[in-house]
């Protein structure tokens, strides 16, 4: 990003941002926070209405899918092009699946009347709206930067093809790197916090 | 004066010609300068709004708007002062003109994204324009966007607070900037102790932009979702709590007030030790005022919020904290003064202006632990002392030392001198005119009258009928000041490149500054307010 290549500013210039995004997943923990400590006993009922399967298999998809985007960038620093594409496609995959587990998910949802200001929950205790209301806002931002860092994913593929990411010019590699994981970690806590609750 | 061409006339790279030179720049001090022409455009908005809402209160009754249209004219003008004007002004144009210069480099770390920040601004200031026009115009909840109004009124909510909210990330990504360069492009020769003291409150700024600008965001957000979605997150009847939004809405823009004052005490930080030709007493306690300020500033958000609900617990360790900032606020005034004393002053508009600063800014201070003090600020919440407290603040400390900071650094900028008689004419109005209008309603406010009302009773006018004086002084002051600055590109007197006997970077380069700042490596003093050369030589002027 700047033309003195200082990758250790760069770097740091990335992890003030990523901080600032920890910060706007904060908002929504601390409104999580509050609304589990008010409706402690709805929450752990309506957790369990959510597909455990569904959710753990996610995470692993959403670990895998860091391992590679990590193994992508060792891989063109070892100057191994090819495999650094196929560890970024297959990163790809990954979160794509993510996706589409997250649309069966939240679909299933929609077909038992459970989405915001549906009639159901309208007239559902409020812990029960509450919950539910978080979870989609929180799975729906979440959602949002998962697409947002496919998209830097997709970009890099499309760089290292061209030879425009190389071993010796790896920072929008790394960043998207570090996005990515950030992503992954965000869902790390978003998991047990909708779908373990006992 | 060196004959090296200015960043004016530097000619730009092939195909980026004309407006394209500006439009696609990625130099700090164009960017500054754009900046500068954007932010003075809603200030002038802000202000003609903010005295036109004093108009309407002068007498009883309609004056000259009805009570819908006022609802939105204070709405729209503390949201353009504060996110168009208040928040970016200092740190976005003195920040990034001068921010670089002061730390001896040639940009910032991200010139890019610098770019980018701009043009967020623009985007965001566009969506606001937008939002006046369509879906039920400007909204006519008051800057605050308080749920549940916020969420239940017809008027365009959504636009404007997404306008906030891309706004915020042109702000918070301005602070990401001004970190990594404080830390990556400093002059290798430069400790973390010479670092000059603008530069220093704006690397505590920053801390808070990134820090606290992401919590305004996502409740913003919030908002959006709950007016589109209508989840029902802040609604009692469905399980919400509206207290919540309030605690999220104050998480950040109570650190945001100091994300606009710190830049402003930085300014004084430059301006009082230059024309008192002294080194500023205390640098130390300075900088580390700076630091607490930002830290402490951040723990108090719910001093907003005395009658709205809280523990007897959280008022006080709230009330406390509050306490707790005056104490880093108080040892700047008194370090100011201090430099001040038995010094050879010289007096200059900016100085003026920076005196004037000190003196509003310890009232509004002073004002402020009333309202932080549960006791008292339970008797004068929501009243117009508030108001009075915070323009006291935020116009008497942040706006006199942007006025400040543009007749200090005018000359650096453009590389022309301003009429001197004009712009102390224009601040003595400014001055006596803000008086007339903010003192008058600190008594209104003890008198109980409440704040955002269209209408008052009798023995509230009086106060009112005084304020509208002041107010009619303060504007015309302001627009005084403005023609005055901008005549200046008229006659074209030629400023020389250090006209007050300042010893800080920018001072050591030719003006306007050449396009890489410096035509040779900086010399760094060893204390960046040692003035021994400058007294030896005094300047031209």
């Amino acid at each position: 990003m700047t033309s003195q290549h200082d990758r250790t500013g760069t770097r740091i210039g990335m992890w003030l941002f990523l901080y600032t995004e920890i910060i706007l997943f904060g908002g929504l923990f601390v409104l999580y926070a509050v609304y589990f400590h008010e409706y402690s006993a709805a929450f752990a009922e309506n957790g369990k209405e959510l597909n455990r399967v569904i959710g753990a298999f996610n995470t692993i998809l959403l670990l895998v899918s860091s391992f590679t985007v990590a193994a992508s960038l060792t891989a063109i620093r070892r100057q191994a092009k090819r495999l650094c594409l196929l560890l970024l496609a297959a990163s790809l995959l990954c979160g794509s699946v993510f996706l589409v587990n997250k649309y069966f998910e939240w679909g299933h949802k929609f077909a038992v009347g459970i989405y915001p200001n549906s009639p159901l929950l309208a007239s559902a205790p409020p812990g029960k709206n509450i919950f539910f209301g978080l979870y989609y806002v929180i799975t729906g931002l979440h959602g949002l930067h998962v697409i947002i860092g496919m998209s830097l994913l997709a970009l890099c593929l499309v760089l290292v093809h061209r030879d425009r990411i190389t071993a010796h010019r790896f920072t929008i590699l790394e960043n998207s790197g570090l996005y990515w994981h950030l992503v992954d970690l965000i869902w790390i806590f978003v998991f047990p916090l909708f779908y373990l609750i006992l | 004066m060196s004959t090296t061409p200015s960043f004016f006339e530097t000619p730009s790279p092939a195909g980026q010609s004309g407006l394209k030179a500006w439009l696609l720049t990625h130099d700090h001090k164009r960017l500054g300068l754009m900046y500068l022409w954007a932010v003075l455009f809603w200030f002038a908005i802000a202000v003609t709004i903010g005295f036109l809402i004093r108009i309407e209160l002068m007498t009883m009754g309609r004056t000259i708007m009805s009570a819908g249209v006022y609802n939105s004219a204070f709405t729209l003008h503390g949201v353009i002062m504060i996110f168009l004007f208040v928040i970016p002004g200092l740190p976005a144009i003195f920040g990034n003109f001068f921010l670089p210069i002061q730390l001896g480099t040639d940009d910032v770390f991200f010139p890019r994204l610098n770019l980018l920040s701009w043009y967020l601004y623009i985007l965001g200031g566009i969506l606001a324009i937008i939002s006046l026009f369509t879906a039920g115009g400007f909204p006519d909840t008051g800057w605050t966007f308080y749920v549940p109004f916020s969420i239940g009124t017809k008027h365009n909510v959504s636009l404007t607070v997404f306008a906030a909210f891309v706004l915020g990330m042109s702000s918070m990504l301005t602070g990401l900037n001004f970190i990594t360069t404080v830390h990556r492009k400093r002059s290798p020769n430069m400790g973390w102790m010479q670092i000059p003291l603008f530069t220093w409150s704006l690397y505590a700024t920053a801390w808070v932009q990134l820090l606290a600008t992401p919590v305004i965001s996502i409740t913003l957000l919030l908002v959006i979702a709950e007016r589109f979605l209508n989840i029902g997150l802040f609604d009692p009847n469905r399980g919400g709590d509206p207290i919540l939004y309030q605690h999220l809405f104050w998480m950040y823009s109570h650190p945001a007030v100091y994300v606009m004052i710190l830049p402003g005490m930085g300014v004084i930080s430059e301006i009082i030790p230059t024309f008192a030709r002294k080194a500023i007493f205390g640098y130390r306690a300075i900088v580390y005022s700076s630091l607490a300020i930002a830290i402490a500033g951040s723990l108090v958000w719910a001093h907003h919020m005395f009658v709205s609900g809280m523990s007897d617990t959280a008022v006080f360790v709230f009330s406390l904290l509050t306490f707790l900032v005056a104490i880093p606020s108080a040892v700047k005034v008194f370090s100011w003064v201090s430099t001040l004393y038995k010094a050879s002053i010289e007096m200059t508009p900016p100085l003026l202006y920076g005196l004037v600063f000190i003196y509003l800014f310890s009232v509004g201070g002073l004002t402020g632990l009333v309202l932080g003090a549960a006791g008292t600020n339970i008797h004068v919440h929501d009243t117009h002392f508030v108001v009075a407290h915070f323009h006291f603040t935020m116009f008497g400390g942040t706006g006199f030392a942007f006025f400040a900071a543009l007749h200090y650094w005018w000359p650096k900028m453009f590389g022309i001198m301003y009429d001197f008689r004009r712009a102390y004419i224009a601040a003595t109005l400014a001055t006596v005119g803000f008086l007339f209008h903010y003192v008058p309603m600190f008594i209104l406010g003890l008198m109980g009258m409440p704040r955002r009302y269209y209408d008052y009773l009798p023995q509230f006018s009086r106060g009112n009928g005084l304020a509208a004086v002041g107010g009619i002084l303060l504007f015309s002051g302001i627009l005084l000041m403005l023609i005055n600055l901008l005549l200046s590109f008229r006659k074209r007197v030629k400023a020389p490149s250090n006209p007050w006997g300042g010893c800080t970077l920018e001072w050591s380069v030719p003006s306007p500054p050449p396009l890489h700042n410096f035509l040779r490596e900086p010399r760094i003093k060893d204390y960046p307010y040692d003035f021994s050369e400058q007294l030896k030589s005094p300047p031209a002027a």
